[in-house]
């Protein structure tokens, strides 16, 4: 089963679909086209908001406000103070433009995923319609979480404290030995 | 049951871009109705009246870093608490309450140990 242009535009989910990925896309892209480190991380919020929409669209919520939660809301300040406390180039006058020695081998790496990515999606789903379908009520999803993926939910706060405490000795300064 | 879905984001979207169109029209109104002089001392950093002392822009202290981990950390086990809280009912009905409630108990503890070890080491001190 395929679908003509004009079939695909008479469809309104597409043009909400339309509307979030479009912007998703310009904002993945100025993320790595920015010349500020600081610019780029806000573009990588927009981004992720869109994957969120996106999200929605199919029906996750749990999923889609775990990624406003946790990404937009935490991973992105993570980033900003992983910036600040580099010595990275900020500020207006900051230029992240690389030679093209640079350039050329990112290009190649970001096209051959994505290629691999479009070649496992079109071998995995083809020409398939996805079937009409509910959205996934949260709980439901938690209804399994926590009962029988019990063990995988437990092992998630290790691997955060895992996190934490690696953090901490990473960025702890060595007090001095007080006898 | 997907429509109503969709309706209900609907609102959420208007809501985002009413949001935008106000924001972008007064500050659009602002930037078209304000009259332009630009130049002098209008490009330093406001600092309650107190002139700035080096560039905003400043390297910050890796101490900063651990507050942000450990919101993130803490984030995450937010994200969990909310399905869990919409399931407490459905797990009492069963007649599994404590296992839920335990199941919790542990998750939180595990992650508190790690503010315990952050406080112990002295991470959390500000100076």
């Amino acid at each position: 089963m395929t679908v003509t242009i004009s079939e695909f535009f008479k469809e309104s989910a597409n043009w909400a679909f339309l509307a979030i990925a479009v912007p998703t896309l310009f904002a993945g892209w100025r993320t790595v086209t920015s010349n500020n480190i600081v610019r780029a991380v806000l573009y990588l919020v927009v981004s992720l908001g869109g994957t969120a929409g996106l999200f929605f669209m199919l029906g996750a919520e749990f999923v889609g406000w775990t990624v406003v939660l946790v990404y937009i809301g935490a991973v992105i300040i993570l980033f900003l103070i992983g910036i600040m406390i580099t010595r990275a180039p900020l500020g207006q006058e900051a230029d992240l433009s690389h030679a093209m020695n640079v350039k050329a081998p990112a290009a190649l790496l970001s096209t051959v995923v994505f290629g691999v990515i479009t070649w496992a999606m079109i071998d995995a789903f083809g020409n398939n319609m996805i079937p009409p379908f509910e959205p996934t009520a949260t709980s439901d999803l938690s209804l399994l979480l926590f009962d029988r993926f019990v063990i995988p939910f437990e092992v998630v706060s290790f691997v955060l404290l895992a996190a934490l405490i690696g953090g901490i000795a990473i960025a702890r300064q060595d007090e001095e030995v007080v006898s | 049951m997907l429509n109503q879905y969709y309706g209900d984001y609907l609102t959420v979207a208007l809501f985002i871009a009413v949001g935008a169109i106000l924001v972008g029209g007064a500050v659009g109104a602002s930037k078209l109705l304000a009259p332009k002089n630009p130049g002098g001392f209008k490009d330093v950093a406001y600092e309650s009246g107190i002139e700035p002392v080096g560039g905003g822009w400043n390297q910050s202290h890796i101490r900063y870093y651990i507050f942000a981990l450990m919101f993130l950390i803490f984030d995450v086990e937010a994200v969990f608490i909310f399905p869990w809280a919409i399931t407490l009912d459905a797990f009492q009905a069963a007649g599994r309450g404590v296992f839920i409630l335990v199941e919790m108990f542990l998750f939180i503890l595990i992650l508190l140990s790690g503010l315990l070890y952050a406080i112990r080491k002295g991470v959390l001190k500000w100076e």
